[in-house]
């Protein structure tokens, strides 16, 4: 709940800079207090959810300020990645595509309509023969909600790179199952917490929660003692999992 | 043997075709059968479930069913602070758990963009190593046993006590050791620790010895590894598998040396690898790879400089916003550490990438086609935690 009142935006350069420049006093202060409300998060699920809020919205507007005080590293940005690489894929798809490095890590930013031809071609052409993960991020507030994150990894490159896409609650990704076998299990646990479906995938159905299991527990309207108490009740026996 | 070779890919299609919802169809009379093993089974180390659609003794398809040591520790990170996820991370892979926690306290400092002085990452190399030692200690005692062979089992855990009486003494746990912190390690070594640690290294090569006079050359336990749970390296590659298990079939891929970390590179070790990736194969280059294990932590041993063991860490910790990956070679294979920051104290989101959760996948296609009993001594040559692959 408190996280959703957070930042939705993804990284983007020019935003925490410019605040870490002004140090403000009072921010030291309220910075503390914050870190009590998330500590007694787990034991009172219901009186939580409200007081965690305002706190950590007061303490959203203050994050900044606080590295500012020893003043030393500037805080990192994505800059554009430059590789003939990439020059070759934004002249082949233009706008589509945006390629950027944060902390030396390289990652394309597409379109959700290039997807599987877009990592086909990173398979076939570039050589990204071992796509290391699989996974999702979930901005409730975001018009489209989720990001999909592809880690791969090339071995004769040694180069690892991350494709990253963006897709709206209830639209479907088409499966990279084709193109990397291993996207099975890791694509079944993306639906299994996300409720993100995958068209074309052998068998898109719970890995790790049992098959009958009603919500997505990794969304972030999702609760972290909430439950399936239906399921609980028929299926254990006992009145409630907590 | 050969035919999965040739076509072991599209059977990673197949258990979702296993047909096991047909109460009218009379399997008794047909040859086909299918049977179920664990969770609460011995063998599957823990709590998998085994699907086996069996023709006589013959494997024909299996389905793993997994998530009953489920915790939620993705959603739990999201609800905690970076430090106060860090003891949770031991809890996935519990025989590894020093690796787990130098997977996450790298990534995070990734995140803040400082890095461990040089004393603590001597001190992390040597409780990784060890740890490695560990773990595939487990792994050969768990692995000869589920085959049959039990005094490997007696060997291995008498001679890991002697690991573990180290990390004891260290941070004062043996098994779940939050052993490194956010910048670097909070404990100072103890006295006599690299007395201890150099005992330990004259003690236990000869140790090693012994488990190869017990296996290596055994005539039963080739037999039952030997051609057993086979996967080519093209298979092993597009199923990413990862760790000693690639490395068996023949890969010569190690992230230690690939993309290192800590100060890896500052150690003179090789990296085994197999021939035909057969379960045998990756018992050998497991064995292999604790002498190099044993040849880094000499190494290091005999070069802790003096200096810090904390990097300059803010008291409150607040990544600026951004997403990072980070690996390291677990003694399972890559593990890896996604964490999306937005700013606050609190990860927006920690995806871990667990090796037994990826490896355990190629089960399938390295079971297809041979026998009940060789789908034990595959689970064990897995090397798989449930607790890792169920996070």
């Amino acid at each position: 709940m408190a996280e959703e009142s957070k930042s939705q935006v993804p990284p983007s350069p020019g935003e925490s800079k410019p605040a870490a420049e002004k140090p403000v006093p009072p921010a030291q202060a309220s910075a503390p207090p914050s870190e009590k409300p998330a500590s007694d998060k787990p034991a009172t699920p219901p009186a939580v959810a409200k007081p965690a809020a305002p706190a950590a919205a007061g303490a959203t507007p203050a994050a900044p300020a606080k590295p500012a005080a020893p003043a030393k590293a500037p805080v990192p940005t994505p800059v554009p990645w430059t590789s003939p690489m990439v020059e070759k894929y934004k002249k082949q798809y233009g706008s589509g595509l945006e390629a950027q490095s944060y902390l030396g890590q390289n990652y394309f930013t597409v379109d959700r309509s290039l997807i599987p031809d877009f990592l086909k071609l990173l398979r076939d052409d570039e050589q990204f023969d071992y796509c290391v993960d699989l996974t999702a991020a979930h901005y409730p507030k975001r018009e489209k909600q989720f990001d999909v994150f592809w880690i791969l990894y090339s071995f004769p490159r040694n180069e690892r790179i991350r494709v990253k896409t963006q897709i709206a609650d209830g639209e479907s990704l088409p499966s990279s199952f084709p193109i990397w076998p291993t996207a099975d299990w890791l694509e079944r646990e993306v639906y299994d917490m996300f409720g993100i479906k995958f068209d074309g995938h052998p068998g898109l159905k719970r890995i790790l929660l049992p098959d009958g299991w009603q919500g997505f527990p990794l969304r972030k309207d999702y609760g972290i003692l909430q439950q399936d108490k239906e399921w609980v009740q028929i299926n254990l026996g006992i009145e409630s999992g907590q | 043997m050969n035919e999965i070779k040739d076509n072991a890919l599209p059977h990673a299609v197949a258990p979702t075709n296993l047909d096991l919802d047909t109460p009218d169809k009379p399997y008794l009379d047909s040859n086909e059968l299918i049977i179920n093993m664990g969770p609460q089974h011995p063998a599957t180390h823990g709590v998998l479930r085994v699907i086996l659609k069996l023709d006589g003794e013959k494997v024909l398809g299996t389905e793993c069913v997994i998530g009953y040591l489920h915790r939620g520790v993705e959603k739990i990170a999201e609800n905690r602070t970076y430090t106060m996820f860090n003891p949770y991370v031991d809890r996935m892979d519990y025989v590894a758990a020093v690796s787990n926690g130098l997977g996450y306290c790298q990534a995070v400092e990734k995140l803040l963009n400082i890095e461990a002085p040089p004393r603590a990452n001597y001190i992390r190399v040597i409780l990784t190593e060890l740890n490695r030692l560990a773990s595939h200690q487990i792994w050969l005692g768990t692995h000869a046993l589920d085959i049959g062979a039990m005094t490997p089992l007696f060997y291995t855990f008498r001679d890991r006590e002697e690991i573990l009486k180290i990390f004891e003494k260290y941070c004062g746990a043996r098994l779940t050791t939050h052993a490194f912190r956010i910048g670097g390690c909070q404990y100072e070594l103890y006295n006599g620790f690299e007395k201890d640690v150099k005992n330990f290294l004259s003690f236990f090569p000869p140790k090693m010895d012994e488990y190869e006079a017990l296996l290596t050359g055994n005539r039963i336990w080739i037999d039952r590894t030997k051609n057993v749970g086979m996967l080519s390296a093209k298979d092993a590659i597009a199923l990413g598998v990862t760790g000693p298990m690639l490395r068996a079939s023949g890969v010569k891929w190690d992230i230690r040396k690939a993309i290192p970390y800590a100060n890896y590179k500052d150690f003179d070790f090789e990296v085994p690898i197999g021939q035909n990736g057969d379960t045998y194969d990756r018992y050998l280059v497991r064995m292999q790879e604790m002498r190099q294990s044993c040849r880094i932590i000499e190494q290091a041993v005999n070069g802790i400089p003096e200096g810090p063991i904390m990097a300059k860490v803010p008291k409150v910790i607040k990544p600026p916003v951004g997403e990072i990956y980070h690996s390291i070679e677990a003694p399972k294979g890559e593990l890896g550490y996604f964490i999306v920051s937005d700013g606050s104290t609190q990860p927006y989101r920690v995806r871990v990438r667990p090796p037994s959760f990826v490896n355990l996948q190629a089960l399938d296609t390295m079971v297809r086609g041979q026998l009940v009993a060789d789908v034990v001594a595959v689970i064990g040559t897995i090397d798989i935690v449930l607790g890792e692959v169920d996070r």
